[in-house]
């Protein structure tokens, strides 16, 4: 359909990128869709289950509710831009060692919530990260284990 | 067990092989997937429950620039559904719509926008015909053929499928018993909620050979009904599984968007994907039943169970799915936790006009299970007897068949209850804690596998093949389909622990039609046992066939070969060891290319009768829960305080993703007990809340502390000993904690969800002397046909009359 297209820029994960799409397009969709960055995942795409999660200057927000031509002087972080090249962030190992992850779909904006958390307070207790990631849905794990790959991950970190 | 410390890898604790990729986003799901010149498809819903359609005219959204095409159900006339015996579907609708979100027409554009736009350019005219949105009201109203949902299935009505069978004497139980208990409970349906939406991707190419990725379950199922509905030979169709993004049952059935995006592609000869909504994932559903169950039970005033009669009402929705098999097992395993030396079970599933019902973690059994375990809690209660003590003594055997002819093998329930009631301290909180504070105690047992197929054969339900090459790279190929429950995980551990290699080392080919052998698909939980069981044989006879390649080469026997550690060595000569990758290049220079294959099926089914195919598996996993909740005496507000869960696991594959399985099975359960339902309105028949904000599930802040208690045995026909774990743990958690609500504030809860409203209900009504009960009180007033009298196996017979 013929949409109003506008210049973009975005700086997404260290890097500038320059795009031309819609103007209604939210972030999920052009970090998807227009920069192939499909480690972010939706799951309903109306902000409600907290899976399109990226963090914007640091602070987790709803890719799905948000409009990129907002977002142009911020830095976007994706889940692609978490580990330091090939070396895994320390949430990510610890996802993956404790079974923090089993299907996997929620996982991306669960780790970028939980770095969110962890780059403002090095060293949460549980209550803490329960209510820091209570926007997120998980349907596999019961959570328990997410909760313990944070912990691991502060430790680590440390 | 001793012998579980002899391997690398079984039993220990590991990541899972695919969790690297996932937590760093690199895993690709089916919506991660873009194809060049890719068009976007969407469905036209009905929006009315249950109307015949006169006219679709779909010439302005033909139109519509930027639309490739539109299709309505003219296009697509044959039917299919998972069950050769309920084939009720249509891609589209043709001549009627039965639900709010029917798929009517179909639409392929540019972009997903053009195609949105197009559907709402789609003049659908329907004729309104009187709904049916109630169980009791489908199963008493007769009617003329036009008016039934379904004019051409099932038995009259909207009876979909009705079953009577008894297996023993149960009146004559009943007449020897001192007394009896009868009740009438309610589990309200609910959803899977997957958090990846249902996706596919259809490709049609130049050669006449249809691709297409789909987040299914069964991957084997989708490709013989795409075969049949598109009239392709199943050699023209590849259906390739990516990883799903969680399935809980809810991506087991063949859909409308991935036949229609096959469709659309083979005519407009572009990739075509369909990635629905969450809204549109509410509707397609195929959740768990809505089920009204009246249970009766004849006991001796020792606690003795004498004799159960079962009655269950599903409400099916509008399509068959899995009905037939979800309806018989609202009946098939009441008799695998205790001794009913007599049972008799009679159930109706119907048709509405609500999104149809399908298999959710558990299949059709947590919902007879709930009721069972508050019949065996109110029984202790009347008894004064501890309700842990009741279950012991009604224990079944290991080894032993149910009056209902399964075979039972291991059971460790015995010690699953004991060591819950333990760790919980069970005994001493019972009836003794302040009031608002309770304990209440549940068991549940699952099947590991279902033991016979959706459509009748006598093939293997799962193969594995096994290939190495002179590198010494090992490639294991397997139909089996990752949801998340780790089924990659173990088909790489077990080939790994078989080769001495690791894990990581094994690459890994699964679920594609084209490249993979036959698994039937991530349900029932039959991948660990069935898939497990198959690559252990192929790996072996791999393991046999190197060594055999080295023996010659070495000149030795094979048998004096050792291959561990990724190492093979002549055990007279331990200080000589090769690699494995020598190991592959000599025994590939003596044998050729090295393959291997495995294959699994399951034991044959002990009984004979109609019916007798649900409920038989290979093995029984069992699980005990004691569930501890405070709920405000003033608000009747409901907090779970902590679930102690012990389930007879058999031996671990991989510990880490057991207690994965356990807690997540937890979780769900948590939900189903408390919050999750699936309400319509009343006279639209449009689904309520279908969004995550409004469909209620557990958060982080929901989710009490769990305990988790492995109870090891060996079960001689899982591979190294396992059994299921993905969903037997569900099933006690929604009893135990209506059991502990009745301890708390002593009121009972007979349907789910349990919410605060219902308990103050409850508590208002004990108030002024009344029951104190919240729950239905009477069933539909129908008559079953004459039970199916079933023989009980010979140490059945006679078991009465020892009781007496």
């Amino acid at each position: 359909m013929d949409t109003e297209k506008t210049l973009l820029t975005l700086h997404v994960n260290g890097e500038r990128h320059e795009l031309l799409v819609p103007v209604h397009k939210t972030l999920l969709e052009v970090l998807r869709e227009d920069m192939g960055l499909t480690g972010t995942k939706h799951g309903c795409e109306v902000g409600e289950c907290g899976t399109c999660t990226v963090l914007v200057d640091g602070l987790p927000i709803l890719s799905c509710l948000s409009l990129p031509i907002e977002n142009q002087d911020q830095e976007i972080t994706t889940i692609e831009g978490v580990a330091q090249g090939s070396e895994p962030h320390p949430l990510q190992s610890a996802f993956t060692q404790l079974g923090a992850a089993q299907c996997g779909y929620c996982t991306p904006g669960m780790i970028l919530t939980a770095k969110a958390l962890l780059d403002e307070n090095a060293d949460p207790d549980r209550e803490t990260i329960e209510e820091a990631l209570s926007g997120n849905l998980c349907r596999c794990t019961g959570y328990l284990k997410i909760f313990e790959a944070v912990e691991m991950a502060a430790e680590q970190s440390k | 067990m001793a012998q579980a410390q002899e391997y690398a890898h079984i039993g220990k604790p590991r990541p899972k092989v695919d969790a690297m990729n996932k937590s760093m986003g690199i895993t690709k799901f089916t919506d991660d997937i873009e194809l060049p010149r890719m068009a976007f498809g969407k469905l036209l819903r009905s929006t009315q429950a249950h109307a015949k359609i006169k006219n679709i005219d779909v010439s302005e959204a033909e139109k519509l620039p930027g639309v490739y095409k539109v299709i309505t159900g003219h296009i697509l006339p044959i039917q299919f559904g998972i069950m050769p015996t309920a084939e009720d579907e249509h891609a589209m609708a043709t001549k009627k719509v039965r639900y709010v979100g029917d798929p009517v027409a179909a639409v392929a554009a540019v972009d997903e926008e053009t195609a949105e736009a197009a559907c709402e350019l789609i003049k659908v005219e329907y004729e309104p015909i009187d709904p049916i949105f109630s169980i009791e009201k489908a199963v008493t109203t007769s009617m003329d053929a036009e008016h039934r949902i379904h004019e051409d299935f099932g038995f009259g009505g909207n009876i979909h499928k009705i079953v009577a069978m008894e297996f023993g004497d149960v009146d004559g139980a009943f007449e020897q018993a001192d007394f009896i208990d009868e009740g009438v409970y309610f589990f309200e349906g609910n959803t899977h909620l997957p958090m990846e939406q249902h996706s596919a991707i259809a490709h049609y190419d130049g050669t006449g050979k249809l691709t297409m990725w789909s987040a299914t379950q069964t991957p084997h199922y989708v490709h013989r009904a795409l075969s049949k509905v598109l009239e392709l030979p199943p050699n023209k169709v590849r259906i390739i599984a990516p990883p799903t993004g969680g399935g809980f049952g809810g991506k087991d059935d063949p859909f409308s968007h991935e036949i229609a995006a096959c469709k659309l592609s083979m005519l407009i000869g572009r990739p075509v994907k369909f990635t629905l909504t969450r809204e549109e994932v509410f509707y397609t559903h195929r959740g768990r039943h809505p089920v009204l169950m009246w249970c009766k039970t004849g006991w001796k005033n020792d606690g003795t169970l004498m004799g159960m009669h079962f009655k269950s009402f599903l409400d099916g929705g509008a399509h068959g799915s899995y009905g037939p098999a979800s309806t018989y097992y609202t009946g098939a395993l009441q008799t695998v936790t205790c001794k009913v030396p007599a049972y008799k079970f009679e159930g109706v599933r119907a048709f509405t006009n609500k999104p149809p019902c399908g298999p959710k973690r558990g299949h059709g059994t947590p919902q007879p299970r709930f009721a069972v375990e508050i019949v065996f809690d109110k029984v202790a209660e009347r008894l004064g007897i501890d309700p842990i003590d009741l279950r012991t003594k009604n224990m079944i055997d290991s080894h032993s068949l149910t009056v209902n002819w399964l075979q039972i093998t291991t059971c460790g329930l015995q010690e699953c209850l004991d060591k819950v009631g333990e760790a919980s301290d069970f005994k001493n909180k019972h009836n003794k804690l302040p009031h608002g504070k309770g304990v209440g105690v549940a068991v549940g047992s699952y099947i590991c596998g279902a033991g016979l197929p959706i459509y009748w054969n006598d093939l293997p339900h799962s193969e594995v093949q096994l290939q190495v090459d002179r590198m010494g790279t090992v490639t294991a190929f397997s139909g089996a389909i990752d949801i998340g429950q780790g089924s990659d995980t173990v088909l790489a551990t077990i080939v790994a622990e078989v080769l001495g290699l690791d894990p990581s080392e094994i690459q890994l080919v699964t679920a594609d039609t084209d490249l993979t052998p036959i698994d039937l698909g991530s349900y029932s939980s039959r991948v660990t046992m069935m898939m497990g069981n198959a690559a252990k044989e192929s790996a072996e006879n791999m393991r046999e066939l190197m060594l055999a390649g080295v023996a010659e080469h070495l000149k030795v026997p094979a048998e004096r070969l050792e291959m561990k550690g990724g190492h093979v060595w002549d055990t007279e000569n331990p200080s000589e060891k090769m690699t494995f990758r020598k190991a592959a290049e000599l025994a590939e220079t003596h044998k050729g290319l090295l393959g291997s294959v495995g294959s699994y099926r399951p034991p044959r089914k002990k009984g004979s009768y109609k019916g007798s195919g649900v409920g038989p598996s290979p093995a029984y996993s069992y699980s005990a829960c004691v569930a501890q909740v405070d709920v405000d005496p003033e608000t009747a507000e409901i907090k779970v305080e902590k679930i102690w869960m012990a389930h007879d696991i058999g031996e671990c594959i991989n510990e880490t993703l057991v207690l994965g399985q356990v807690e997540g099975s937890v979780y769900m359960g948590l939900g189903e007990a408390l919050m999750e339902e699936y309400p319509y309105r009343d006279k639209l028949g449009t689904h309520k809340i279908p969004s995550m904000l409004d469909y209620k599930s557990p958060t982080t802040k929901d989710m009490p502390p769990v305990e988790t208690i492995l109870v090891k045995g060996h079960e001689a026909r899982g591979p190294f000993g396992a059994k299921e774990v993905g969903q037997g743990p569900l099933l006690p958690i929604m009893p135990a904690i209506a059991n502990a609500v009745y301890d708390a504030v002593g009121v009972r809860i007979d349907e789910l969800p349990i919410t605060a409203e219902k308990i103050l209900a409850a508590m208002e009504q004990k108030e002024k002397d009344g029951p104190g009960r919240i729950g239905p009180d009477k069933i539909p007033d129908i008559e079953f046909p004459p039970a199916i009298k079933v023989e009980p196996p010979d140490e059945w017979k006679g078991k009465l009359s020892s009781l007496e």
